[in-house]
């Protein structure tokens, strides 16, 4: 496969994704600021997503009106909502022939649609169903990949795509909720931190996963846990980083064997997971790990990009 | 159906003829005269959604409004019986035979200037010819591997080159999905007519492409398909080209040279490749060569094509033997080359840069056609008969101006075909631009792209000009089968699963 469709299939995976992620985000962060009345969950959100430079360069507060314009709508930050689904369509329409009929038509008919009712999203009764709305159609078009496309290369670029975005997605959703997560575990939490953790759950559709895995109240070890190391959670680390690394190895394979630093990498980091225990996690402290995890997510992304796509 | 008075009495009408309805189209008239207006309108509006649907569009620049268009298609096929057709491929066979040997020669020996048949400042001067295919002769001497020649006609057996196009001819795409789309819509006529398939066409040209390797190629030779890319106008064709022939349609950053070798840049690091089926003209292909700010080629291509490491299709340089300027000596190649009288006639041609030329050129300017000796497209060019005065004159002072830039040739009555149009069926004017693969051997797909121009009285049949396309159809015989009776069951039934085994040999390669 020639290396500029296979990164267009990439990247189509990654926006694609990025878009349902912000959407995921704001729907909590909406929430928690009308629980809390707090400006600083809008602040989080920007850190989480990556926009806090770019949006404290034009802004000197966190306000809910600048922050849902600068995730939603800014076409200056490349990560927000809209810009990830134009950026989705345009790789999308790069590599037309290489996608399933129902792919184009999931992501053109959500590119058309989006721009348009987009605006509405800043309104305080339109927020809630273009977000539902936006997290409805990542879903459709991930439905769409995985049921439509032949496992051959085209699918194994736009997979490994997704599931590099969507790790990293959970990493930094934890991340900014770290010193909430990081109480001792017999520790009553407040109030406000038993929402911050439901919040963090709720983000990644993970609520009845909890109760069904743990049948107790929320813990902080055990939010922390159910996110970084169990497999059973399709958005956990662990089952993210695991897809990545299986999808590399299938792209060798299919190659004769050939390998680069970015399958060690990949080894490495699922390992890392594989093998990890969440109170050695929190011992050494979970903003450092999850730090180290970012760090290896961002080289992971590199190493792939050097050895597959942009040689 | 009602039909309109034939508007130009004088051309010929290749269903009707002189002396009534011809063989070939025996058929289809009688399909017409059994199928009403409405039936035929439904039909039509389920052909154009067919096309919206697969995506076939040709871009217009610069006239504003849409710039996606679809070419209008007309439903009633263009029918050529066999005989006709053998008379044509000899013709053409021989015509582009000729020119590949012009090609060698003008950038070898030189032998047809100093024999004296082709003044040199014509060649040298020219703004197509490359110095660069100097002393360098390509695999199996061949230039130009694709070639569409656009053919007119105005009497059963008087065909007339209109123009050579040597060098990136596109259009076969349409051929294509004309007949994919006439089989679906009409699978009653195919089981009426033993019409010649041209689905193969690109397997014919993959092969044409692999025996154009270059002798040191080892093994089964990588082909890809170079695009100027998605904001090109023959965008589609060049992906429908590459899909059906199972090769990468590569952009020029997907390209590189190291050591005089081209790799395409893939996922399972960089592979080389072997032909390159360019459809990015000469300037643009290696700004080391050409163009140096192209940002479309390839940096050192042309240096592994001249060390024998990658073949071209078709050569840079080509163009030389299309231009309108060389096209009045074309003739005169056949003869010189292949020692044989041409089977095809060229249209009376004047070069204005003549003075007895320009004289008359500019005395008979209300009945010849003017056109830009340098020009395609049907841009730029005046049709005397339907021009105004203002028209005459402006063209007039232009040519005085700068009589090289200037060619003229007579209107012909060009043939018409029964067209559908608003109120009916009427004779509108066809051209026909068969294409002729030059490899190991040359072959030739039955038919061609029928252009043809959908304005009452237009000759022009350019899609940039409002012209429209027909499905061609070589017979396999003089006539249908049938004289109008109900065919018996075991004859139909064997010619429609003919057919059907056709349709799916085409699907085969997407």
């Amino acid at each position: 496969m020639l290396s500029r469709t296979a990164d267009s299939l990439f990247w189509l995976g990654r926006y694609t994704e990025r878009a349902g992620n912000v959407a995921r985000g704001l729907t909590v962060a909406a929430r928690m600021a009308g629980l809390t009345h707090r400006d600083e969950e809008w602040r989080s959100l920007l850190v989480a997503t990556g926009a806090d430079e770019g949006y404290f360069a034009k802004h000197d507060e966190a306000t809910r009106e600048a922050v849902l314009h600068h995730l939603i709508l800014d076409p200056d930050n490349s990560s927000g909502l809209l810009p990830s689904i134009e950026a989705a369509r345009r790789n999308a329409r790069q590599v037309r022939a290489a996608l399933t009929v129902d792919m184009w038509e999931a992501i053109n008919d959500t590119w058309n649609e989006a721009r348009r009712i987009a605006p509405d999203a800043l309104t305080v009764d339109g927020l809630a169903p273009f977000l539902d709305w936006v997290k409805a159609r990542s879903l459709l078009f991930y439905g769409a990949a995985s049921d439509t496309m032949l496992r051959d290369e085209a699918w194994r670029f736009t997979h490994m795509g997704t599931m590099l975005e969507r790790g990293d997605n959970t990493a930094r959703l934890l991340d900014v909720r770290h010193t909430m997560l990081a109480k001792q575990p017999e520790a009553e939490g407040s109030a406000v931190d038993y929402m911050q953790w439901q919040a963090v759950l709720r983000s990644v559709s993970a609520q009845r996963a909890y109760q069904w895995l743990y049948h107790t109240r929320l813990q902080p070890n055990l939010v922390a846990e159910l996110l970084i190391l169990r497999p059973e959670l399709p958005r956990s680390m662990i089952a993210c980083y695991r897809r990545v690394d299986q999808t590399l190895d299938a792209l060798a394979n299919a190659a004769g064997g050939r390998r680069g630093e970015c399958h060690r990498l990949a080894g490495e980091l699922h390992a890392k997971l594989k093998f990890g225990r969440i109170e050695t996690i929190m011992d050494g402290g979970l903003h450092e790990f999850l730090t180290e995890c970012i760090d290896r997510n961002v080289a992971l992304g590199e190493c792939i990009a050097s050895f597959y796509l942009t040689h | 159906m009602p039909m309109e008075p034939f508007a130009l009495p004088k051309a010929f009408d290749e269903m009707h003829g002189k002396d009534g309805l011809r063989a070939c189209f025996a058929g289809v008239a009688r399909w017409l005269d059994g199928t009403g207006h409405e039936a035929l309108g439904l039909k039509r509006r389920e052909a154009e959604l067919l096309f919206r649907r697969i995506g076939i569009t040709f871009a217009v620049y610069g006239e504003g409004g849409d710039p996606e268009r679809l070419i209008p298609f007309d439903l009633i096929p263009r029918i050529l019986g066999q005989g006709e057709w053998q008379r044509l491929a000899r013709g053409l066979e021989q015509r582009v035979r000729a020119l590949n040997l012009f090609l060698k020669d003008v950038y070898g020996k030189r032998d047809i200037i100093r024999a004296g048949k082709i003044p040199v400042s014509l060649i040298l001067g020219n703004a197509t010819y490359r110095p660069i295919m100097e002393g360098f002769t390509p695999p199996r001497g061949v230039y130009t591997h694709i070639a569409g020649i656009d053919v007119v006609r105005t009497a059963p057996d008087e065909f007339f080159v209109l123009e050579d196009n040597c060098r990136t001819p596109s259009g076969v795409s349409y051929m294509l999905e004309n007949r994919e789309a006439m089989m679906r819509l009409f699978p009653e006529l195919f089981a009426m007519h033993r019409v010649a398939p041209v689905g193969h066409y690109p397997e014919e040209l993959l092969e044409t492409l692999k025996s154009v390797a270059p002798e040191r190629c080892q093994g089964t030779p990588r082909v890809v398909l170079l695009t100027p890319g998605a904001y090109n106008s023959a965008y589609y064709e060049h992906c429908f080209l590459a899909d059906e022939m199972g090769v990468e349609a590569v952009e020029g950053a997907d390209l590189f040279v190291r050591d005089d070798i081209v790799y395409m840049r893939t996922t399972n690091g960089p592979q080389r490749v072997d032909v390159i089926y360019r459809r990015i003209d000469d300037e643009y292909l290696d700004p080391e060569a050409f163009l140096p700010d192209s940002m479309l080629g390839v940096a050192g291509l042309m240096r592994a094509y001249r060390a024998g490491n990658v073949a071209l299709a078709n050569a840079p340089g080509a163009g030389i033997a299309d231009d309108k300027a060389i096209y009045p000596y074309v003739p005169d190649m056949v003869r010189f080359y292949l020692s044989e009288e041409p089977l095809l006639a060229n249209v009376p041609t004047y070069l204005c840069e003549r003075d007895a030329d320009r004289a008359y050129v500019l005395e008979h300017m209300h009945e010849l056609v003017v056109k830009l000796t340098h020009g395609s497209g049907g841009y730029g060019m005046l049709v005397g008969p339907h021009s105004t005065r203002q028209e005459r004159e402006d063209f007039a002072a232009r040519i005085r101006a700068k009589p090289s830039e200037y060619i003229a040739q007579p209107t012909l009555a060009l043939s018409t075909v029964p067209t559908l149009v608003e109120a009916g069926i009427a004779p509108r004017h066809v051209d026909l631009r068969p294409f002729v693969l030059t490899g190991k051997e040359v072959r030739i797909v039955p038919g061609g792209l029928t252009r043809v121009a959908l304005r009452d009285g237009s000759l022009v049949v350019n899609s940039s000009q409002g012209g429209g396309t027909k499905d061609t159809w070589v017979l396999e015989d003089d006539g249908p089968t049938g004289t109008g009776q109900p065919q018996s069951p075991s004859q139909s039934q064997s010619q429609s699963s003919g057919f059907q085994s056709q349709s799916q040999s085409q699907r085969q390669g997407s």
